[in-house]
């Protein structure tokens, strides 16, 4: 074991930033103690899914598997196995011979990555090899549909799993298809924008994050790719807690949602400020820590740069289920107390 | 040391002593007691360095055992008919990854009807999945076989079914010789994967494989079948010298030597089987039995073997393709094909969801083989009258109503006429 590979303890104390880059809110590691700077920005990164991979450009879930697994693999000094479900994730880092995973990994399959994952956590105790630690990770139809039961099951019994969840909002392997990750009036391929309500239905969906906290497990948090360090610093948290882990990261998907490349981070960014994707950590069922929106955002400049929402301002005209959708902003606003001192990050 | 003991938990015994690394637990009957004695020895202590997993279904317990598997530990389940259903998709997941587990199944019909009892239905489900398929006579075979399949498995790399008649075998209690840790220990050697996942060495598994490769993997899969033909009876041999009594290998005949005509069947059935041919060899019929241990990979040249001398071949299945007939029928068929003069063979459908098989019954069976043959399917002990009726009635009235439930209203008339 590589001593520079392992991490520090995570930074519980955040430190307070003044200065960051105007418009992106982007903190540059030149301004953070070095302590804190990102995995990524060290020349000791593992390089978890390397490049040669066959994902879209701009695809946030690619650019969210690298951030997570390297952080996972400095955290545990390298000791790390990775299982996968099917996905996006999977076809595209694996089309063999070729491999991007520079660790060992295993799919099996679509709904079933948390069991299998309690069971490379179990085989690693018997083999007296406690110090290797296992990362599940999928989609969100591999997360919160399909592998549903298996996740429930591997959080009820407290297994020694860290599952991360790239949330897409749909099933983007098989052609962008409804999850139940996927938001309200979103066009999918079985969420067509046809009809009196174009695309997916309001009041249906639900919110695994919070179904993990429900089930009391150790750890919880939502993260973005619009915010690398956050997402680097739970995923080092994570792995120095034993028991079921739970992370689920916003990773828009440029084919899926129809936007173009170079706006992953910006719209990943924007469902943050505008209140649609809450970004907070949970410890043993109580919420710990929320990331407070620096300037709040109308919903209607996150929606109107994807086209999957384009019928919402069909004929130059604001559809009112817009007005839905931000009253659901709002109230998450509420319900996590999103909005803090201006201008304060913690 | 010999036990007077329930086949489950004897075999929970002999599971033991194999040293299984990770159990995967989920309940559905009759395999339940397996894994609750199997619980109860990892409590107590007395099965160490063992990780117990109550799952939250058959899915996950064949999932936690894949992953388990991979990462180089020795992975068992148990499981029976709509829990190896559930499964199903882990089934041949586990198959295809080329992973050494076992599991036993407590042969049990598949519903709808829902219904508890033993039949060979689940097994016959998976018979394409790629897992070796042993069917065990009696519980001290059932023992046995489970030490030898961790032998096999992990000698090929591949998953194997310990197929077992569930409350004929699973709950009966009887004479079963336990073996001693120290024999399991020279016969079964330590779990040495031919794949793991390790950091040290990391490796991807489980990548997709298209048009150019597939064909090939399929192949070896085949292949690994064809593997295991030779080191059934290799391993059988190898067993008789070690623990001193017979048992596994392909396949066992029974006072087939003059045997004009012959009958194959699977499991517990062998035993009544036996009983009804020695008492038609008493009255001078020249009967006897093919007793398959293996079902997967299917033996089919020993089964020809054993068969080319025989005039009629009667196979006694508990299982049924709807629409075709019997599985077993179908490959015994198959295995006959290109004999100069094969058997005539005919198919019986027996013992489905519960149903007792009797010598009674056996002997009319056998003597009808060869005096009234009949074509297609014969359903032993078939209740004519009722089925009769239900059809009648189907046709006569379009909303007939759920036939199971019909059929039950009609069995119970008679009953409750005579109260
Ligand atoms: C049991 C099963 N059902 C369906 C599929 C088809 N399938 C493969 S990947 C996929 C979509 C994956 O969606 P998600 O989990 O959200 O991952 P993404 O591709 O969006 O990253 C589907 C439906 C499958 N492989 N297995
Ligand atoms: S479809 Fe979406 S998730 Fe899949 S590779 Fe492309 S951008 Fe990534
Ligand atoms: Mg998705």
């Amino acid at each position: 074991m590589d001593e520079q590979h392992v991490a520090t303890a995570p930074a519980e104390a955040v430190q307070k930033l003044r200065y960051y880059q105007k418009g992106t809110f982007t903190v540059g590691n030149r301004l953070v103690a070095e302590e804190e700077r990102t995995v990524q920005a060290s020349t000791h990164r593992s390089n978890a899914l390397t490049c040669g991979h066959r994902a879209c450009q701009g695809c946030g879930e690619a650019l969210g598997a690298r951030y997570a697994v390297d952080a996972a693999m400095r955290a545990t000094g390298n000791n790390l196995i990775a299982v996968n479900a099917t996905g996006c994730l999977e076809v595209f880092t694996t089309p063999y011979p070729e491999t991007s995973w520079q660790l060992p990994w295993l799919h099996s399959l679509f709904g079933n990555a948390a069991a299998v994952a309690t069971g490379v956590a179990a085989a690693m105790r018997v083999k007296g090899k406690p110090h290797v630690r296992v990362l599940a990770q999928g989609g969100d139809g591999g997360t919160t549909d399909i592998g549903f039961q298996c996740l429930s099951g591997m959080f009820e019994r407290n297994d020694d799993v860290l599952y991360v969840c790239y949330d897409n909002e749909g099933y983007m392997n098989t052609g962008v298809q409804r999850s139940s990750a996927t938001p309200p009036a979103a066009r999918t391929a079985t969420t067509p924008a046809l009809g009196p309500e174009p695309g997916n239905v309001f009041g249906t969906g639900k919110s695994v994050p919070k179904i993990a906290v429900a089930h009391g497990i150790p750890y919880v948090a939502t993260a973005t790719v619009a915010d690398l360090h956050d997402l680097e610093r739970k995923v080092t948290k994570a792995m120095s807690i034993r028991g079921a882990r739970y992370i689920q990261i916003d990773v828009p998907c440029p084919l899926g949602w129809g936007a173009p490349s170079q706006d992953t981070i910006l719209l990943a960014r924007l469902a943050v400020e505008c209140g649609l994707y809450p970004i907070f950590e949970a410890e043993h069922g109580v919420v710990t820590h929320v990331r407070k929106i620096r300037r709040v955002t109308p919903v209607r400049e996150y929606l109107k740069r994807q086209r999957r929402f384009a019928h919402l301002f069909r004929d130059g005209r604001d559809d009112p289920r817009l007005a839905r959708l931000q009253a659901q902003c709002d109230a998450n606003i509420r319900e996590y107390g999103l909005v803090g001192p201006a201008g304060e990050d913690e | 040391m010999l036990k007077q003991i329930e086949g489950s938990r004897a075999m929970a015994e002999g599971i033991a002593l194999c040293r299984p690394e990770v159990i995967c637990a989920y309940p559905i009957t009759p395999q339940t007691h397996i894994v609750e004695r199997l619980g109860e020895l990892v409590k107590e202590g007395d099965l160490a360095n063992c990780e117990f997993i109550n799952v939250e279904s058959e899915f996950a317990a064949l999932s936690v055992a894949i992953g388990a598997s991979a990462a180089g530990a020795r992975a068992y389940t148990a499981t029976a008919s709509q829990g190896l259903l559930f499964m199903a998709e882990a089934v041949y997941n586990a198959s295809g990854l080329g992973l050494p587990i076992v599991m036993t199944l407590g042969n049990r019909a598949i519903g709808a009807p829902i219904n508890i009892w033993n039949d060979h239905s689940d097994a016959m489900s998976m018979r394409d999945a790629g897992w070796l398929q042993l069917f065990a006579e009696t519980n001290q075979e059932a023992l046995d076989l489970h030490i030898q399949a961790f032998r096999l498995a992990e000698e090929l790399s591949m998953p194997a079914m310990v197929c077992v008649d569930g409350f004929i075998l699973t709950h009966a209690v009887e004479r079963v010789d336990i073996p001693d840790q120290a024999q399991v220990d020279a016969y079964l050697p330590p779990y040495d994967p031919v794949q793991v996942l390790d950091p040290a060495e990391p490796a991807s598994i489980g990548a997709m494989v298209g048009p150019e490769a597939f064909t090939e993997v399929r192949f070896l899969a085949h292949y690994k079948q064809t593997q295991a033909l030779r080191l059934l009876p290799a391993y059988a041999e190898e067993f008789r010298a070690a623990f001193g009594r017979e048992s596994g290998g392909l396949l066992r005949r029974y006072r087939t030597e003059d045997a004009a005509l012959v009958v194959v069947a699977m499991g517990s059935v062998c035993g009544t089987i036996k009983d009804t041919i020695d008492e038609m060899r008493a009255d001078g019929v020249a009967i006897g039995l093919v007793t398959l241990v293996a079902f997967r990979p299917f033996p089919v040249e020993a089964l020809r073997d054993a068969l080319a001398g025989a005039r009629d071949v009667v196979v006694v299945e508990k299982s049924i393709a709807v629409g075709m007939g019997g599985q077993l029928a179908t490959d015994v068929d198959a295995a006959l094909r290109n004999l100069p003069e094969p058997p005539r063979l005919h198919s019986a459908v027996a013992g489905l969801g519960g149903r007792p098989i009797t010598r009674r019954s056996l002997h009319r069976l056998f003597r009808q083989a060869t005096d009234a043959p009949w074509e297609g399917t014969h359903f032993l002990d078939l209740n004519e009258q009722v089925v009769g009726r239900e059809i009648h009635r189907t046709r006569k009235t379009r909303r007939s109503g759920p036939t199971a439930e019909n059929l039950l209203r009609v069995l119970a008339e008679p009953a409750r006429e005579a109260k």
